[in-house]
């Protein structure tokens, strides 16, 4: 929608509300999509550590993941539009995370759930503790908290709904599943000698540069 | 009869070529017990290896089951562990010894208020350290409260288990955020609490905060009717769970199992009798055993022992003191036990959890090991499954109860 020639004018609101009161509503196929996709988010029925169980007690009666949509959780990754990595990533578990990722249908997002799923958390010193999910695949929402409770993982559901809402669905902005050239499959990582190999993807992970203040 | 190898879900075939010997499967386990013949003939053909895990639904985290099956039947099954691997004893070597008390919640993540006493026991045996009267009490009926909810969410997941999707977990889960409320109102935590510390506690319970536990404690029981009546003698339940998974009581003492899963074995070893750890002597309670040893008797236990729970809680919350909740003389900053061992154990809702240190005198343990009462009870996972169906091994480990931040740490 980049042709400014061919956008027709925008509807003012008064127009719309008008229109919405002779029974007529008006929105665009973009929208639409977008609407259903975002209140229809199937979770991966998946527990790593202690975040599952805060996982587990969101979609309880209290919380109830329900409202949003999320409450039907999937055992398999091909029925799943969202992985939530709710716990420590272990150098164990870390290729069955990615290949769960890969198996998953597109569009397909990814909430990092937790202080352990973001960067290793209390493990980090551990030897056997993946620093970060987001250095394998790519991470939608990051939610802290050590467990995050069961209301922040509803507040990151609602931050992912309001970031598929805004996907465009041409153009240079459209998401990874609307890209031809864009790799749907992610390196699965194995066990090398020392560490797993690679220990990162440096598509979609990069170390952070630090810019620090020039000294006055 | 074909002859083409059945190829393994995961990596390599299970049984190589179909008309291989009949083979026993003994458990090592059990002298003489549960044994199944695994005849592979014309009507029986290959052994299937199926890999469960560690995304399953059923394994309650990240574990991991190799079992392989004729036709339906396990014939034998291998733990995979490991999983959620997080290098907590080499932590705790490296942090000081009040560090590793958040690491504890993170243990068994349902129970982090017994974990925690259970560290802050060993450390106290350590370091002589005495503790106020109070702080027993409190420590007692947050074990209970720990307890209660353990065993109730215990109850929802076998039930998950079992087929019966949602609904009873969904019970089991409105009476566990009624505790976290209290949890989180004393520690300000929903989950992990670091509570305890040495020689104290962290704050004091408010009145109001008791009386909360008190109304809880005395409105348990009606939930547990309300659980019991949907659940307790459900038909579906009892075909599915009577007379699964026996553990014979021979082979439950010889292969360390603690906790609830012994008891309903029938041997009668509660830590609480045995050791009298804390102010437990002070009150009047009983061990509820089983007779049976199979599935059902490892679920009525944990109902049993909720309403024991809240027998003791009454009792503590009637005879609670006045008074400080840490000693006077307990150093929090520059904490440095003089050299020694020492092993602190509690009863835990899965077992018996301990917690054994070395010290050298330094700030930091030299070695700090956890006997997690989980693992050991895994442990006796095969033999169990042993001849039963694939749908029973989910039941049966949902009966073991057991929490992988604890199995694999």
């Amino acid at each position: 929608m980049t042709d400014s020639a061919n956008t027709p004018t925008p509807l003012s609101d008064a127009d719309r509300d008008e229109l919405r009161r002779q029974g007529i509503l008006l929105t665009s196929l973009e929208e639409l999509y977008n609407w259903g996709r975002s209140h229809s988010v199937w979770p991966l029925q998946f527990g790593l550590a202690c975040c599952a169980i805060e996982m587990i007690a969101a979609s309880m009666a209290r919380f109830d993941i329900a409202r949003f949509g999320s409450e039907v959780f999937r055992p398999s990754p091909r029925q799943a539009d969202l992985l939530i990595v709710s716990g420590t990533v272990t150098k164990k578990m870390a290729p069955q995370v990615v290949r769960l990722w890969n198996q998953m249908p597109e569009p397909k997002y990814c909430i990092a759930m937790g202080a352990c799923a973001i960067s290793g958390g209390p493990f980090k010193q551990g030897y056997n503790v993946l620093k970060g999910i987001d250095r394998y695949i790519p991470v939608d929402v990051y939610i802290p908290g050590c467990p995050p409770r069961p209301e922040a993982l509803l507040n990151g559901l609602m931050t992912l709904q309001e970031k598929i809402r805004g996907q465009k669905l041409t153009g240079p902005n459209a998401p990874r599943h609307l890209r031809a050239d864009d790799a749907c499959e992610y390196p699965v990582p194995e066990f090398g000698e020392t560490d797993l190999v690679p220990p990162t993807n440096p598509e979609v992970w990069q170390p952070p540069t630090i810019v620090r203040p020039d000294k006055p | 009869m074909t002859n083409s190898p059945i190829v393994a879900l995961h990596g390599t075939p299970a049984v190589a070529g179909g008309n291989a010997p009949s083979e026993i499967c003994h458990s090592p386990l059990a002298p003489g017990g549960a044994h199944v013949r695994s005849v592979r003939d014309e009507f029986h053909g290959d052994l299937l290896e199926v890999s469960m895990g560690p995304h399953h639904p059923s394994t309650h985290g990240v574990f991991r089951m190799i079992a392989t099956l004729d036709g339906e039947t396990i014939v034998k099954l291998k733990p995979v562990f490991g999983y959620l691997h997080r290098n907590h004893e080499k932590i705790g070597e490296n942090t000081t010894y009040l560090g590793s008390m958040p690491y504890t919640d993170r243990l068994d993540y349902l129970c982090s208020m017994t974990n925690n006493w259970a560290y802050a026991l060993a450390v106290e045996k350590l370091a002589g350290q005495p503790v106020p009267e109070r702080t027993e009490y409190l420590r007692v009926i947050l074990a209970e409260l720990t307890r209660l909810l353990n065993h109730t969410c215990l109850a929802g997941f076998l039930l998950q288990d079992t087929g019966a999707s949602g609904t009873p977990l969904m019970y089991a889960f409105r009476e566990r955020e009624k505790i976290l409320d209290l949890f989180e109102a004393l520690s300000g935590s929903r989950m992990m609490c670091n509570y305890q510390r040495f020689g104290g506690c962290r704050v004091d319970a408010s009145p109001e905060w008791l009386e909360a536990a008190k109304r809880l404690a005395d409105g348990y029981n009606e939930f547990l009717d309300e659980y019991e009546a949907l659940i307790t003698g459900n038909e579906i339940l009892m075909a599915r769970t009577q007379g699964v998974g026996v553990m014979p009581r021979q082979l439950a003492v010889s292969a360390g199992i603690t906790g609830p899963m012994l008891r309903a074995a029938g041997v009668d070893y509660d830590i609480r009798k045995v050791d009298g750890y804390g102010v437990y002597p002070r009150f009047n309670f009983r061990v509820p055993l089983g007779d049976h040893g199979d599935t059902y008797d490892r679920y009525m236990i944990r109902v049993l022992e909720m309403r024991e729970s809240i027998e003791i809680l009454r009792q503590a919350f009637a005879q609670l003191p006045s008074g400080p909740i840490m000693d006077p003389k307990a150093k929090i900053r520059g904490f440095k036990p003089k050299p020694g061992e020492a092993y602190g154990r509690i009863e835990g809702p899965k077992g018996e959890i301990g917690f054994y240190l070395i010290s050298d005198g330094g700030a930091n343990p030299y070695r700090y090991r956890v006997r997690p009462p989980s693992f050991i009870n895994l442990t006796v996972l095969e033999d169990m499954c042993l001849g039963h169906s694939i749908a029973d091994a989910v039941i049966i480990l949902g009966s073991i109860d057991i929490v992988l931040g604890e199995v694999d740490r």
